[in-house]
């Protein structure tokens, strides 16, 4: 019962770092007016702590020792990793929950071989949606990787029994929680197709993200997204574990592929938690 | 080939400063730690943004190592650009160019 919000939104450095280059300036305050519902609903839920679901880019693990999912179990954490400038965010420290990420983890551990770190520093993938949804970085965070990075990669089967461990794990512990998952959904970040974006292709899968339909999710093979929706697009695990644990149907709040120098389709929902209640 | 010892080096150095420090006082001493073949050698050694990126180092990776050296934006997107042409396809890894080169965010450029 203590799952209070789940939802998905964007990651990419460009949201905050290129702000500045972008053309259509009336639709960046659109994503960003997004950004502050997601945030305004997280608040709302009563979350007394933040899991971030995200895809990390080598800012804490890396091809010597890589985990397939990593749950961060410290009191604070610090980023961005990246330059601030180049990221305009300034680094700081961020709360953790030391306590009720081992709590989490325990359980998580039933049914999956998750890792833990007591040390985590927040790259883009994490403190782009933070700067956003907890502004004054004021509630306690649980940092959850899963590596879309390095691969070989989790299959899409196990992302989902991760999202259902997750949620077995938020409901076992008394506090509320909220969980939100980062990534992109096509996209081709740090290539020089940067910018590209597949909207069919995006619309598409959330649509069954949307519809929460588990078969449909987890339909993709890893050579499809890539030739379709770009290496950029093996991200979308994170959004198929939030799915899993939330269990319920959502509503795409926010979603634009027209704003190509933030390298992503610019992505903003949630799923209806109460309307299952 | 070593991409895996190539992109040792510039995860280190994305997130020590201490790392940054020894690139910038003594580049040779920092790159004979690691295991690396002449041409990777020779792309650290130039910051060949180019090769670094047709070697097949994952962008995000590299994008990182551009913004230490300077680069801007759209330079680092021609960069990598410019490096297919002289040195051919993204020879490994995850972030080939699967497109024909064409820059997708042109608008933004021309401001």
């Amino acid at each position: 019962m203590s799952l209070v919000y789940a939802g998905v939104c964007s990651h990419a450095p460009g949201i905050t770092g290129r702000a500045n280059l972008v053309k259509d300036k009336a639709l960046r305050e659109e994503f960003y007016a997004a950004f502050d519902v997601q945030r305004q609903e997280i608040e709302a839920s009563g979350a007394e702590a933040l899991v971030v679901v995200a895809a990390e880019h080598f800012a804490n693990f890396f091809m010597n020792n890589m985990p397939a999912y990593c749950v961060g179990m410290a009191d604070y954490y610090e980023g961005p990793i990246e330059d601030p400038e180049w990221l305009q965010i300034e680094r700081r420290k961020i709360p953790g929950n030391a306590d009720l990420s081992l709590r989490l983890t325990r359980e998580i551990m039933n049914t999956v071989d998750v890792a833990y770190a007591e040390e985590w520093k927040f790259d883009h993938g994490i403190i782009v949606p933070l700067n956003f949804l907890t502004p004054r970085f004021d509630m306690p965070v649980v940092p959850v990787n899963i590596n879309c990075q390095g691969p070989p990669l989790t299959p899409l089967p196990r992302a989902w029994a991760f999202g259902e461990a997750l949620r077995r794990a938020c409901d076992a512990v008394p506090e509320r929680i909220a969980i939100v998952g980062t990534g992109g959904i096509s996209h081709w970040p740090a290539t020089p197709d940067s910018g590209k974006i597949n909207e069919e292709w995006d619309r598409d899968f959330l649509d069954r993200l949307m519809r929460n339909d588990k078969a449909a999710l987890l339909d993709y093979t890893d050579e499809q997204t890539y030739a379709d929706a770009g290496q950029g697009g093996f991200e979308i695990r994170t959004f198929i574990a939030i799915a899993a644990a939330a269990r319920v149907p959502g509503t795409l709040q926010f979603y634009t592929a027209d704003l190509p120098i933030f390298a992503v389709g610019c992505t903003v929902a949630r799923f209806d938690l109460d309307a299952a209640a | 080939m070593s991409l895996y010892n190539l992109q040792k080096v510039l995860y280190v150095l994305n997130r020590d400063p201490a790392a940054q420090e020894s690139y910038r006082a003594d580049l040779d001493a920092l790159l004979d730690s690691y295991d690396l073949d002449d041409e990777e050698r020779r792309a650290l050694r130039d910051g060949d943004i180019g090769l670094l990126y047709v070697l097949g180092v994952n962008g995000q990776i590299l994008m990182h190592y551009a913004a230490f050296l300077g680069i801007e934006w759209f330079d680092y997107l021609d960069m990598m650009r410019k490096g297919i042409e002289r040195y051919g396809p993204v020879r490994a890894g995850i972030y080939a160019m699967t497109g024909g080169g064409d820059s997708f965010t042109v608008e933004e450029n021309s401001q």
